[in-house]
């Protein structure tokens, strides 16, 4: 069929036609305003990160321990046991040197996000985070970390009060 | 299983343009009466429509289903949006196919439609919401961030070279040089051009990317015994299958689609498919960046695991190779107007079954193709087997 169609439907517009005014357009701005509460699970998550701890949770039916924790396993879809707190070192499973910030500016030194697996934490169970204190070009997929924390004064109970992780030396 | 055969016997589609001057409702109205047009059918016909479109942040309209209803046709009619992100192009001729297989319909209208270009500045920040309010958007993400680093992450775990990846876009954009609905189609794209676009986020870059669309397809479905009245051509939905893997997506392999996995091997079960590499002619696997067609191959088990790429560097890929990968050009080449992208690779598949293609028609009459799509948090795989 189409083979047999010439002409599809279908006007192509560019931004210069809406520039030069060539067509109608209303232009409006919504407006979303929330307040999310952190709930139970990630809130404990939130209050633990303000004592400068990263905390999990562990199901003893699979016996995993993941993070950021929560009040149920979804695998065995039961409750969680208990809260573990685990480590703020890890290792990164893989990262991303972005020249775009997230309203699609340009930059030219990268943010480097990245997912960090968590000593303490079930193999591949990490959190995405920011690394820092690097030269970027320098970054490896199992490259150690460990958090830099804010001072504890300055914490509020929130993924910010890790200001990003920075690679480490071990023996 | 009592299940009724169900056949796809009519598409249509519109542009796929960066911005159209038509509205949703315009272009699913376009995309739907020339889908009627083509197998003779009129709305009286139909007795249901499937409508998917993704996020409504796009459109800034609340429960956008409805509001295009009258554009997909569905006045007084039992109508149903489905949305599963980025997999919804091929969960709603799903959705449309246990309609008819179940005994409920005869004949359903499946709409996709998708119009992006409203959002300002730009597409890419209506999705931020797909992270987590609390652990995740105080870091300032861009939906890039993610992408880059799965494929990063598939990169390094099987030792693949940016140059590997690269010709899953040159040869997808080359594709869709040849599909008269195309935005980024290219006869004379090189690797060279693909590696040497812009970095976006590291190891994206702008020719890895499918562009921002808008674009609206329609396909007509029908029970066997209305199907082999409306035409000598139909073709058949031989298979579906769909999968969800954890939201908590830093908790995941990334290395590998295990949803997909699923998702393939509930289709083959059910399409009688035993060795897929053999029976599976055409491949159209959702590829909205060039590593994640390779990434789905090896999900749909149509590769070996980091493996994918060779499908392409040895010609099998290729148009003319042992199975073709996205003839239709794909999201990189077509475009990417969310679900209407989906929605494509199934039309594409009717008309390359039927042996209407064109220029782009694959030689030695294929016998099954398979379209895959995938969505929400990087968690949900949806795969359509189709045969004649």
């Amino acid at each position: 069929m189409t083979a047999k169609i010439k002409e599809f439907p279908g006007i192509s517009l560019s931004e210069q036609d809406f520039a030069d005014g060539k067509i109608l357009f209303n232009f409006d701005k919504l407006n979303g305003i929330y307040a999310w509460d952190t709930g139970v699970g990630i809130g404990s998550y939130l209050a633990s990160l303000k004592n400068g701890v990263i905390l999990g949770s562990r199901c003893n039916t699979c016996r995993k321990i993941v993070v950021p924790p929560r009040v149920v396993c979804e695998q065995c879809y039961r409750p969680m046991d208990e809260y573990v707190p685990l480590q703020d070192t890890g290792t990164v499973n893989t990262f991303s040197l972005c020249y775009v910030t997230w309203d699609v500016k340009r930059i030219t030194d990268p943010q480097i996000p990245a997912v960090i697996e968590i000593d303490g934490a079930s193999p591949l169970h990490g959190i995405m985070h920011m690394l820092g204190e690097v030269d970027p070009q320098a970054v490896k997929i199992g490259m150690r970390v460990k958090a830099v924390w804010k001072p504890a004064e300055e914490r509020q109970g929130s993924v910010n009060d890790i200001l990003y992780f920075k690679p480490i030396e071990e023996d | 299983m009592g299940m009724r055969k169900v056949a796809v016997v009519g598409a249509g589609m519109t542009k796929f343009v960066r911005r159209a001057q038509e509205t949703a409702k315009e272009l699913t109205w376009e995309a739907a009466h020339m889908a009627l047009d083509s197998c003779e059918m009129t709305m009286d016909d139909i007795e249901a429509v499937c409508f998917g479109t993704a996020p409504d942040a796009f459109d800034g309209v609340h429960l956008n289903g409805e509001y295009v209803s009258d554009g997909a046709g569905a006045w007084r009619k039992p109508y149903m949006r489905s949305y599963v992100g980025g997999g919804t192009g091929v969960f709603v001729p799903i959705q449309g196919w246990y309609h008819i297989a179940s005994g409920l319909f005869d004949v359903v209208m499946v709409v996709a439609e998708e119009k992006m270009s409203s959002y300002y500045p730009h597409a890419q920040a209506a999705f931020l919401t797909i992270f987590d309010h609390t652990t995740e958007r105080p870091l300032k993400p861009n939906l890039l961030w993610i992408f880059a680093m799965e494929m990063n992450r598939y990169m390094t775990t099987y030792g693949l070279t940016k140059a590997d990846i690269a010709q899953v876009a040159v040869q997808h954009k080359r594709n869709a040089a040849n599909h008269p609905c195309a935005l980024l189609g290219d006869a004379n794209i090189t690797l060279d051009d693909i590696l040497k676009s812009e970095v976006l986020a590291w190891p994206v870059q702008r020719f890895d990317v499918s562009p921002v669309s808008d674009g609206a397809v329609a396909v007509i479905l029908a029970a066997e015994h209305v199907a082999k009245r409306i035409t000598d051509k139909p073709v058949w939905i031989e298979g579906v299958g769909w999968h969800l893997d954890t939201t908590f997506w830093t908790n995941r392999d990334l290395a590998y689609p295990r949803y997909v996995e699923y998702a393939a091997r509930m289709a083959y079960d059910m399409a009688g498919i035993k060795e897929p590499r053999k029976q599976i002619n055409i491949a159209e696997p959702y590829d909205p960046f060039d590593y994640k067609a390779l990434h789905h191959l090896e999900g749909l088990q149509l590769a070996d695991r980091g493996k994918a790429a060779e499908l392409y560097s040895d010609g099998t890929a290729s148009l003319t190779g042992n199975m073709p990968i996205c003839p239709s050009g794909g999201l990189l080449g077509v475009g990417n107007p969310i679900a209407a992208a989906g929605l494509m690779k199934i039309a594409e598949l009717f008309w390359q079954l039927r042996g209407e293609a064109g220029a782009r028609q694959v030689p030695g009459q294929p016998l099954h193709g398979l379209a895959q799509a995938w969505g929400d948090l990087m968690q949900v795989g949806t795969v359509v087997i189709m045969g004649r």
